[in-house]
């Protein structure tokens, strides 16, 4: 376990080497943030509710789907892509730990990382600026932390799984690209779900991508009873679950024919 | 003693995938594509005991660097048994790697963005280090290697010479009892090789560690290793002291001439025509080398020969070299050592 920790240990180095990464970051954040709030308050324009929520639950949402992305996203697939793509995955290989596990604690440093040094004082001062809610319920914030944990275990096991391919595609940047673009949309960072189609939210169901995002900023905004909050985690903790099993079947063939590319 | 890597009939296959040429073969190419089974490794047995050190040698693409990925449990073989460390390298990965020390010389296992000491300390946390096990040896190591003064530097600001000792004493932090080395003096200057060398031969000394070591520098073999592995296209051509080969295949002399005026090659060739003489000519500095039998009287009457029609500058007799010997076993393809 000693390793683990030391792992995330190094990333948080890691970070702090590339300073200019981490205020732009701050910066892009903030733009998006003003971006979605000002459109919202166009689709608004005067009305009381859409889809039950107010204009100020759908600032909170807005806010907090983006502080909660800077925990949760990383980039583990194309990293993952790059170390497979230039053979560095080999020395990986001959290091007495799971890779992906080790993968994972990396975009846990991360996560850690953004969350403390970037998410609380970029949510702090998106709360002088727009008008957010911020609630002071240990519940909600219990229930929060607990989901937005598993909406980074589900977020990273979609980024192993897509880095995992580049075994067998050897070169999967479009699918890189892909699945980000589907996730930012299906997870509700874009839009909540209850905007969907009826149809479309039928389907979403049954994807895990409502965990990653929807399911964390609804409990935040208390736009879900606690019963509802409580039943979603269940919904998150079952994917969880889920998604190990195709990531350790495609994990174990990807090692059998593994190719070390570059000598 | 026992030996610390078993290696029976030991076979690895790729397939390789040739593309058609042309818009319509790229378009064929989309739904089925050719391929055929090339045979990195083939069939190749041999054993290395505890303590020794061995030279893997080889052409470019010969399979040496994918033996020793083999050997590491980084690819799983295509067929045959391999045994490391009492160990089968593929199925117990995890506790295998505890038992190895790996350096590829053309990729860092440090992180690069990072400082050296940071990543000692996550080795040291990975191989279950002990700080007394730490002090005690890599103390010695650092100083050793002198890389005392990079610790605190980002790997991407080291020099080359200076990783590769850094990365030479991360590999050692766990002090496994066998030691891979993939062509680690690729690029180094003079100094740091022989560092290196005299570092590599004290570890060995003081822990018996067992080293297996590829690479393409021969003078690396020749001052550390006794014996040597030699492959060609997957194929084990010579396994056997170094001693030997020289003993027995090393038995030319060779000749170098540089002329006062300007001489073409042509013309010294026609003229020594008529002796078992191999030519060769480096253009750049106009040196004249004469591959031939060790027979005195041979070598008499080439230099006659040579002295009479040109003027000469200077002229060395030397004994075949090691790159010359294994120069010639890889045009004949085998060797046959009495």
């Amino acid at each position: 376990m000693d390793k683990y920790l030391e792992m995330i240990r190094i990333r948080f180095l890691m970070m702090l080497a590339y300073r200019t990464n981490y205020y732009t970051g701050i910066l892009i954040y903030g733009i998006n943030i003003g971006a979605y709030y000002f459109l919202w308050t166009a689709i608004y324009s005067g009305k009381e509710e859409i889809q039950g929520l107010s204009i100020t639950q759908m600032t909170t949402y807005v806010a907090i789907s983006w502080m909660a992305r800077a925990f949760y996203f990383n980039n583990l697939d194309r990293e993952m892509a790059m170390e497979i793509m230039e053979g560095k995955v080999a020395v990986e290989l001959i290091r007495p730990y799971n890779y992906l596990g080790m993968k994972t604690m990396q975009g846990l440093g991360e996560g850690i990382f953004r969350l403390f040094f970037f998410s609380l004082p970029g949510l702090i001062i998106v709360y002088f600026v727009f008008p957010i809610q911020i609630t002071l319920k240990p519940s909600v914030w219990g229930l929060f932390a607990i989901s937005i944990l598993l909406s980074f275990f589900i977020n990273t096991q979609l980024n192993l799984l897509t880095g995992i391919t580049t075994f067998f595609l050897y070169n999967n940047t479009g699918l890189i690209r892909a699945k980000r673009v589907v996730i930012d949309l299906f997870s509700g960072l874009l839009l909540p779900m209850s905007f969907f189609p009826g149809w479309a939210q039928g389907i979403m169901k049954f994807l895990p991508f409502q965990g990653i995002s929807y399911i964390p900023s609804m409990i935040y905004t208390e736009g879900f009873t606690h019963q509802q909050a409580i039943q979603a985690i269940g919904q998150q903790f079952i994917w969880v679950i889920i998604l190990l099993i195709p990531i350790q079947i495609l994990w174990v063939i990807a090692k059998k024919q593994l190719v070390i590319q570059g000598g | 003693m026992k030996n610390a890597i078993e290696v029976n009939n030991l076979r690895k296959e790729f397939k390789a995938y040739s593309s058609r040429s042309g818009l319509a073969g790229a378009f064929r190419d989309l739904f089925t594509r050719n391929y055929k089974i090339a045979r990195a490794v083939n069939d190749i047995s041999f054993n290395v005991k505890q303590g020794e050190m061995v030279g893997y040698i080889g052409e470019n693409g010969a399979g040496k660097s994918t033996t020793i990925k083999m050997l590491t449990g980084i690819l799983t073989p295509s067929g045959g048994q391999i045994k490391v460390n009492g160990m089968n390298p593929h199925k117990e990965r995890e506790k295998f790697v505890q038992t190895i020390g790996v350096v590829f010389g053309q990729r860092s296992q440090l992180w690069w963005d990072i400082a050296v000491q940071e990543s000692f300390r996550l080795l040291k946390k990975v191989y279950k280090v002990t700080d007394e096990q730490y002090d005690d040896h890599m103390n010695h190591v650092i100083k050793t290697l002198d890389i005392e003064p990079l610790l605190d530097k980002p790997v991407r600001k080291l020099s080359l010479g200076q990783r590769m000792r850094c990365e030479l004493a991360a590999a050692l932090i766990h002090n496994p009892p066998l030691l891979f080395l993939d062509e680690p003096t690729i690029g180094l200057d003079v100094l740091v090789k022989l560092k290196i060398r005299e570092f590599l031969k004290e570890v060995n000394e003081k822990y018996n560690t067992t080293i297996l070591l590829t690479t393409h520098d021969l003078s690396d073999i020749e001052a550390l290793c006794e014996r040597v592995i030699m492959l060609d296209e997957g194929n084990i051509i010579y396994d056997g002291a170094l001693k030997n080969l020289k003993d027995t295949l090393g038995d030319g002399k060779e000749l170098q001439f540089q002329f006062l005026e300007k001489v073409d090659l042509p013309a010294v060739k026609k003229l020594t025509a008529a002796l078992p003489v191999k030519w060769e000519h480096d253009e750049k500095e106009q040196i004249f080398t004469a591959n031939m039998q060790n027979n005195d009287e041979l070598i008499s009457q080439l230099i006659a020969k040579i002295v009479a029609a040109f003027k000469i500058k200077d002229i060395k007799i030397n004994e075949t070299s090691t790159e010359e010997i294994i120069r010639n076993i890889y045009e004949k393809g085998a060797v046959e050592v009495g």
